[in-house]
């Protein structure tokens, strides 16, 4: 599907103790089903906003969005999302915190045990199954972040919505988890929007990078389409002529097209 | 999330928006908490020289000897005070006294002289009942108020004014309403442990961590998915601080409720003994309205350990 995710005209603006506050403004955005789409920019730039319109947690001010043409209007499973700081709930084992997700959307129609059999593949996928059922802060940062993805990827979403989910590991447990992430996409042909600020890591998983100006007001500076070809591996593309080529193109649109507001910011 | 950030928020608060501080404020804030940790580090091993045995013993004495030895104390000057007699009784008559009164604590001899264990007893069902109520009427109250702005601005400043009043102002109330000491004794109780219940759980309910709200939110979980498997476990650490205060101020309050009220009850035997000038045992009796406020208090701070330890 072509049009599978439509981000048309939108615009958010927030009432602060200052007064109005335009985050975002013109941003037209279409997705296709299956796509990997990296938002970044510099911090402050609305790019947590945008996925936060599109998870349907917070409304446009102007604008409207779509999923398969129709209106996104609130929160949903359909469009699942990976938060920042995993937001485990601590007193649920990691078994329980998939299974809360999994008996919400398929537990209407399908039993128990078949409930428990999906919540244990999904942990299977990110391969935490000896970290079943121990609670969130009995394991790593890397581990909790899996098990929210494990989560996300449990309700069979339509869109796979992550924001920064990488942001807080080390750069190693990045690593890995990122090539974890590109085997399970590409298994499972999720279409996923990310928020990061990390070159390598948007180059590497994405379609399609989206660019955006420093805010406020903050829209999309430009697209680069990504492609290079898949299955993608780091050791490899570090030598890449191509690879190195929509790195530096990245760089260039952060640190010299966007660099004057960070100057300002700093 | 700040290492490699080049964070310059414009301190725009969202509902999603998930704390994000400048990595600057960070920076600042680290520092002097490296200091601390090393200095840390540096102290602990000097503790743990030793056989393992000896190590015990050291701790052990130095976690006994302290409570121990201000007891020692506080009865030496107690003994000394009353070395020349005078109308407050010494330790050892006191003790004498105790002995005496705890070898039969349960006996009855008709309505207005029952054994000191039977007062007790009654003290704390008096404290039961009043405390249960108001748990019952409390807690849900608390989410209510916690999940509603509206009602919240609504009730507030019908609990400002009310909760700073003395429980023993609403005796006389009690006392009319119910016609009999009992009752208005218990809801008095009730009165006095309903505020705690109430405000710990209610801001307990707002300061539930929006991302949590948001998981229900994402996933669109049901109201009673949200109550159970969110909110509850989330504001249990707050209810039972609720709890624990209240049961606190119950006990404080109850043995001034029977002093007014009359018959059986700890609070009632302290003046009755006072009316006998059994000065001892007004004595024994502040021991053991102090036991058993301990008592209860260390029940719950191990029940609320045991359930914060399950959920956390």
């Amino acid at each position: 599907m072509e049009k599978f995710v439509q981000v048309e005209r939108v615009g958010q603006t927030f009432d602060t103790k200052k007064g109005k506050f335009v985050a975002l403004r013109d941003i037209d955005l279409t997705i296709k089903q299956g796509e990997f789409i990296a938002l970044i920019g510099h911090s402050g730039c609305g790019k947590s906003t945008l996925l936060n319109l599109i998870a349907g947690l917070t409304k446009p001010t102007t604008g409207v969005l779509l999923l398969e043409d129709r209106e996104i209007a609130g929160p949903g499973p359909e469009r699942a999302v990976v938060f920042q700081n995993h937001s485990l709930l601590p007193w649920l084992t990691c078994f329980e915190n998939v299974y809360l997700a999994v008996e919400r959307v398929f537990g209407e129609k399908e039993g128990k045990a078949k409930l428990k059999e999906r919540t244990a593949a999904a942990i299977n996928l990110v391969g935490l199954d000896h970290a079943s059922a121990k609670y969130p802060n009995e394991i790593s940062g890397g581990m909790k972040q899996r098990v929210g993805i494990a989560r996300a990827l449990s309700m069979q979403p339509k869109v796979l919505l992550m924001d920064e989910p990488f942001g807080a590991l080390d750069a190693l447990t990045r690593a890995k988890l990122q090539d974890e992430l590109m085997k399970i996409c590409e298994a499972t042909k999720a279409t996923t929007v990310m928020v990061t600020h990390d070159v390598d890591e948007a180059v590497l998983l994405s379609d399609r990078i989206v660019m955006m100006t420093n805010g406020p007001a903050a829209t999309i500076g430009e697209i680069l389409e990504v492609k290079l070809p898949r299955p993608r591996h780091r050791l490899t593309l570090a030598h890449d002529a191509d690879y190195i080529g929509y790195r530096a193109a990245v760089l260039e649109f952060l640190y010299e097209k966007q660099a004057h507001v960070e100057k300002l910011a700093a | 999330m700040s290492a490699f950030t080049m964070d310059g928020d414009f301190g725009v608060k969202t509902p999603v928006d998930r704390n994000k501080s400048s990595s600057p404020v960070i920076q600042v804030v680290t520092e002097p908490a490296k200091e601390i940790k090393m200095e840390k580090v540096a102290t602990l091993p000097a503790g743990e020289i030793g056989t393992p045995f000896a190590v015990k013993l050291a701790n052990f004495g130095r976690a006994v000897l302290p409570p121990v030895l201000g007891m020692l104390i506080l009865l030496g000057i107690w003994y000394i005070a009353t070395m020349k007699g005078g109308s407050i009784p010494g330790p050892v008559k006191t003790w004498d006294a105790a002995t005496v009164l705890f070898a039969d604590p349960f006996y009855r001899n008709g309505p207005n002289d029952q054994g000191i264990g039977w007062n007790i007893l009654s003290s704390l069902q008096r404290v039961g009942i009043g405390f249960g109520f108001a748990a019952l009427v409390g807690i849900p109250l608390g989410f209510i108020l916690g999940r509603s702005a509206f009602l919240s601005a609504m009730v507030n400043p019908i609990i400002s004014l009310l909760r700073p009043v003395s429980p023993l102002a609403w005796l006389p109330i009690g006392l009319l309403v119910f016609q009999k000491a009992d009752p208005a004794a218990t809801y008095t109780i009730f009165i006095c442990s309903i505020w705690p219940m109430i405000m710990n759980t209610a801001q307990g309910v707002q300061r539930v961590p929006q991302d949590y709200l948001n998981v229900a939110r994402v996933l669109a979980l049901s109201e009673w998915k949200v109550v159970t498997k969110i909110l509850f476990p989330a504001v249990l650490p707050y209810m039972l601080t609720g709890i624990r205060l209240s049961i606190g101020t119950a006990w404080l309050v109850i043995v001034a409720a029977e002093m007014l009220t009359g018959g059986v009850g700890i609070g009632f035997w302290v003046w009755d003994e006072w009316n006998n000038l059994k000065v001892e045992h007004i004595i024994i009796a502040i021991f053991v309205i102090g036991i058993v406020g301990l008592v209860l208090e260390q029940a719950l701070i191990m029940l609320a350990r045991k359930l914060t330890k399950e959920s956390a």
